[in-house]
């Protein structure tokens, strides 16, 4: 109630369109959109990039990062010291030491049909006629802690001499560590962007106010504040801003939906260890950090603009009395 | 109402040691006075009244308008002193964008008034200098009196405590100057303190008053 008579009597106290400092013609509704809407367009890909990396890095560090593969040769042949033919293989051997072994959350052994789609891409299809020695593969996941690793090899290497431990951690931690180099450089991007957003607010303020600085001078001797004033400025320049900020947001919605689709087969639902962050929702293939984000993109913008160019002008001012 | 002590006023960068426009000014104006402001061009005529009007601030010396100390006030402070104040200005300052109307509403627009009282008022002061036809009409469309008596409207519309013009009938004809001079007297006999600088002698030996007489930026007498 309060906020509708408020209002009213905003509308009672200047009619609507009176633009006394013509500031419409001094901010022209063509070049700053244009600007802003180019620095809104910038930060989107910047901002998604950023996700997309911090997504990634917390997928392979919560994730992949405590995978562990062990690859056992030879895994159908009866384990040593079972004596002969029989359900005691040496796979058989090495999954009753791991499940025994503190650190291990679970196991899977790749099937070989996997096994096969993975090495067609070197050895071609047929493989099963090339009649090679292709170990068992036994994928771990590990407790976040991690295990020693050095006692499972040594372990699983008397329960099934020959059998392979490698960790993929150290590879998983250089990876994590290059995901957040980019979110870092995304945060830059996205900083310089506003920065430079700032600085053409900036320009195109004191541009205006030259050009309006006869009509400045008489309202300001009238007695209007440098408040009213900077008031008249800033509100156009937010709606300009704003209006630049949402083309930017909308234009650069094909091209995030391009390379959101593109990046979908890297980080597909259901996949071990899938980050939320990842999993794409029904409505698109953006994440739903980027669908809250791109809506605060013109909100963004408008914020900068208003706060600017209430600085720009306000300074301006003080060289009147 | 209005005192100064010892004023004096430079422009430009060097405020302090540069040439002054006027020295050592000081003069007591009451409330509800009137004063001719008197001098030949270049004297410092219209460098007082923007003084009065705080549009400058001293350069030396104590100024006091309405109650108000122009050189030590905060800049804050400064607009709503000037609300108080109507002026008149040689080239009329008027805003080309706007109408007659809005430029006689504007001071009303900025002090915050309610439209309603506004539409009322403005069209009362534009029938009161003759211009109630040509409320729509910008000023370039408009003759030099016509663009003076907008500007007569705007400084009087919101009946200010003090009212500073400064060759208010240069672009007036006899009868609009003796009209003009009427609509000052009146506001004056209500309370206005006025002050009116100008060259045209007739006028003023019509209307005899108090004079302040400015020679190279000096007071050289207040009768």
């Amino acid at each position: 109630m309060a906020g509708r008579s408020e209002f009213r009597h905003a509308r009672l106290l200047r009619p609507a369109g009176f633009d006394e400092l013509g500031v419409r013609r001094a901010l022209s509704d063509r070049i700053l959109p244009a600007l802003v809407a180019a620095m809104s367009f910038l930060a989107a890909l910047a901002l998604a990039g950023g996700l997309a990396a911090a997504g990634l890095a917390g997928h392979w560090r919560t994730g992949a990062a405590t995978v562990v593969t062990v690859q056992v040769p030879r895994p159908t042949q009866p384990a040593e010291g079972s004596g002969g033919a029989g359900e005691d293989t040496r796979l058989g051997r090495a999954l009753a030491v791991l499940h025994t072994s503190p650190g291990v959350v679970s196991t899977r052994v790749v099937p070989e049909g996997e096994l096969s789609d993975l090495l067609r891409p070197w050895l071609g299809a047929g493989i099963e006629k090339l009649s090679l020695p292709i170990p068992a593969v036994i994928e771990l996941r590990m407790a976040p802690a991690g295990a020693d690793l050095d006692r499972l090899t040594r372990r699983l290497e008397s329960a099934a001499p020959g059998a392979l431990v490698e960790s993929h951690g150290p590879w998983f931690r250089r990876l994590a560590v290059l995901a957040h180099s980019l979110v870092a450089c995304a945060a830059v991007a996205a900083l310089v962007v506003a920065l430079v957003a700032s600085m053409v607010v900036v320009i195109a303020t004191r541009a205006g106010l030259l050009a309006r600085r006869e009509a400045i001078e008489i309202v300001h001797d009238l007695g209007a504040s440098d408040g009213y004033i900077a008031g008249r400025f800033s509100r156009r320049v937010l709606g300009l801003a704003a209006l630049g900020g949402l083309a930017g947001a909308v234009l650069a919605m094909p091209v995030l939906l391009g390379l959101a689709t593109l990046a979908a087969p890297f980080a597909a639902p259901g996949q071990a260890g899938g980050d939320p962050e990842l999993s794409w929702g029904a409505l698109g293939v953006l994440p739903a950090s980027l669908w809250l984000m791109l809506p605060g993109l013109p909100v963004l913008a408008a914020a900068i603009g208003f706060l600017t160019a209430q600085g720009t002008v306000r300074q301006w001012l003080r060289r009147l009395p | 109402m209005v005192r100064l002590e010892g004023v004096g006023l430079c422009y430009g960068r060097d405020a302090e040691t540069g040439p002054e426009v006027l020295r050592d000014i000081t003069l007591a104006i009451p409330a509800a006075g009137f004063r001719w402001l008197l001098g030949p061009s270049g004297a410092g005529k219209s460098s007082l009244l923007r003084l009065l009007h705080a549009a400058v601030r001293p350069s030396r010396g104590r100024l006091e308008v309405l109650g108000t100390d122009v050189g030590g006030a905060s800049r804050r402070a400064l607009p709503r002193l000037r609300r108080r104040i109507g002026v008149v200005h040689q080239d009329f300052r008027l805003l080309r964008h706007l109408s007659a109307y809005d430029n006689v509403a504007l001071p009303l627009r900025i002090a915050g008034r309610p439209e309603g009282q506004i539409r009322a008022d403005v069209g009362e002061v534009l029938r009161w200098v003759g211009l109630a036809d040509k409320m729509e009409v910008h000023p370039a469309r408009l003759s030099g009196g016509e663009q003076q008596r907008v500007a007569i409207a705007r400084a009087v519309i919101g009946r200010p405590q003090l009212l500073l013009a400064d060759e208010p009938t240069g672009n007036l004809d006899d009868r609009q100057s003796e009209r003009l001079m009427q609509m000052l007297t009146e506001l004056n006999r209500l309370g206005t303190t006025v002050v009116v600088a100008t060259h045209n002698d007739a006028l003023v030996r019509r209307h005899p008053a108090p004079a302040l007489l400015l020679e190279g930026g000096r007071l050289q007498a207040a009768a």
